[in-house]
């Protein structure tokens, strides 16, 4: 099933394009990288996506017709870069909160069970991106909206948090991952590339840079595609 | 490559009660990047702050040279939001004691490279983050330092202009600065001449990057559903797994291990021997 179906979405602030008639879609249980430099526009769509931001023209379709809004919403699962966790609240109680607002039971804690009754400020940042997942997922939501969703954790703890990932797109949800990481990107099926609000580049990594390419040339060699890409921009 | 100038012997901090560093030894040479990675609390930016003289050692060597010869980009980036461009390398320079037809030839050139005389006139504040970087950056390359310690220079930069900052870094190691860089990523980690990755303050793994891959030993491969063996992780939508054993598990296939496997694979066993599990 199609989650997301965006077709030719334009956003324009003032005398400002932000988005330029971009196509977007994200399939039930498919993990989708979008990737571009700082003002690319990556924000902006997923702001309409979240329908927090209304397009000026094109068409945005979600779970097959649905209009972005407070209704659709409550089928998406969002994790902002600053992880929107309550400091001076308890593991347990930030994510009382965010399950009470959905009228839902506490989800099972599995490994964070141990630092239940910590407060969030004092959690190491892996820990912090672990309490803002299972928050995000309490709802089952067919969509999953992620912004930078490893950045700055270790390698174990960010293998962890893409099992959590790729286990949520496994039962049937859809992924939409911002990412301004090599690391990141390689984990998704799919990615889409913007610059100056439009779609440049889509497809998968090896599709970009070659099958061929490994070790460290990979991410020379997709920065190289990626600077080309904006500098034609 | 010539001799190790600067570095670190048996380095440990404490504050407090609490080890932020344990047993770490790093040499830095001329002309090289070294990389040292790890996770948030890994203990990453102490070591960058013992080493420039932030933070006092508990016990070890830090080797570093004079104050006026390091050059240092913090995770903030260090710059001033209600200054200019101009005005905060000025600033910087000034602290420096680098001034008049020095100065000016040192702005030319640093503007020049990052791409900032456009931008000269706009407020420190203003900057994208890429921007923002690549102007602490020349802030830190502006007395042309012997040692540059870089606190995280990519985090929150886009790919082109983290591009870009790699080309200075590369540039400044090739005119004979020791550069020291710290990152959660170890893609680019793995383009450094010496990695050293810190877990929980302590040296997990440390080398050059292709010995260190070369030196995991065993067999590493993927497999489309969880194998059944010791040592398994998700990448992508396959999972990995790792094992001593001659036989690879049933329905997978090997394949070639980077150092992000490296590193997955040195932390799972470093996890099995503290808590006896492999996850």
């Amino acid at each position: 099933m199609t989650l997301v179906r965006a077709r030719g979405v334009r956003k324009t602030f003032a005398t400002f394009t932000a988005v330029d008639g971009v196509d977007l879609s994200v399939a039930s249980g498919e993990v989708v990288g979008l990737l571009g430099a700082n003002g690319a526009g990556k924000t902006t769509l997923m702001k309409m996506l979240l329908g927090l931001t209304t397009p000026t023209g094109g068409i945005i379709e979600l779970f097959g017709g649905e209009s972005p809004g407070r209704h659709a919403r409550e089928r998406i699962g969002y994790v902002p870069q600053g992880l929107g966790l309550y400091e001076d609240l308890t593991v347990g109680e930030n994510l009382e909160f965010v399950a009470s607002a959905y009228g839902l039971e506490l989800p099972p804690l599995g490994d964070l069970a141990a630092h239940r009754g910590l407060l969030v400020q004092d959690l190491s940042l892996g820990l912090r991106r672990r309490t803002a997942f299972l928050g995000a997922l309490a709802h089952n939501p067919e969509l999953l909206v992620l912004d930078e969703p490893t950045s700055g954790v270790d390698v174990l703890a960010r293998s962890d948090l893409w099992g959590t990932i790729r286990t949520a797109a496994e039962s049937g949800a859809g992924v939409l991952v911002s990412t301004h990481h090599m690391e990141e990107a390689d984990e998704c099926d799919r990615l889409i590339v913007m610059a100056a609000g439009r779609v440049v580049l889509a497809g998968t990594m090896s599709e970009i840079i070659g099958d061929a390419v490994g070790g460290t040339k990979r991410i020379e060699s997709f920065e190289k595609r990626f600077a080309e890409l904006a500098e034609a921009t | 490559m010539k001799a190790s100038q600067w570095g670190v012997t048996d380095l440990s901090v404490d504050y407090g009660r609490r080890t932020a560093l344990r047993d770490v030894s790093l040499d830095l040479s001329s002309g090289t990047i070294a990389a040292v990675a790890g996770g948030d609390g890994a203990g990453k930016t102490t070591l960058l702050r013992a080493l420039v003289g932030l933070v006092p050692p508990t016990s070890g060597d830090v080797r570093r040279p004079t104050e006026d010869a390091v050059g240092y980009l913090p995770a903030s980036s260090g710059v001033y939001p209600d200054l200019t461009v101009e005005e905060n390398l000025r600033f910087a320079a000034r602290a420096y004691g680098v001034r008049g037809s020095d100065y000016q030839a040192a702005r030319a050139e640093l503007l020049e490279r990052t791409g900032l005389e456009g931008a000269s006139d706009r407020l420190g504040g203003n900057l994208s983050g890429g921007m923002r970087q690549k102007l602490g950056l020349a802030m830190a390359l502006v007395h042309n330092p012997s040692l540059l310690v870089l606190d995280e220079p990519s985090t929150g930069v886009d790919p082109v202009s983290r591009k870009e900052l790699w080309g200075l870094v590369t540039d400044a190691a090739r005119a004979g600065t020791a550069v020291l860089l710290t990152t959660t990523y170890l893609d680019e980690a793995g383009r450094s001449d010496v990695v050293c990755v810190l877990d929980a303050g302590e040296v997990l793994l440390q080398g050059a990057p292709d010995a260190l891959v070369r030196g995991v030993g065993g067999s590493m491969g993927e497999a489309s559903t969880e194998p059944d063996t010791h040592f398994t992780w998700r990448r992508g939508a396959t999972w990995r797994w790792w094992t001593t054993d001659a036989t690879p598990p049933a329905g997978s296939r090997r394949v070639a291990l980077d150092l992000q496997d490296a590193v997955v694979i040195a932390a799972l066993r470093k996890r099995e021997q503290l808590e006896g599990v492999p996850r």
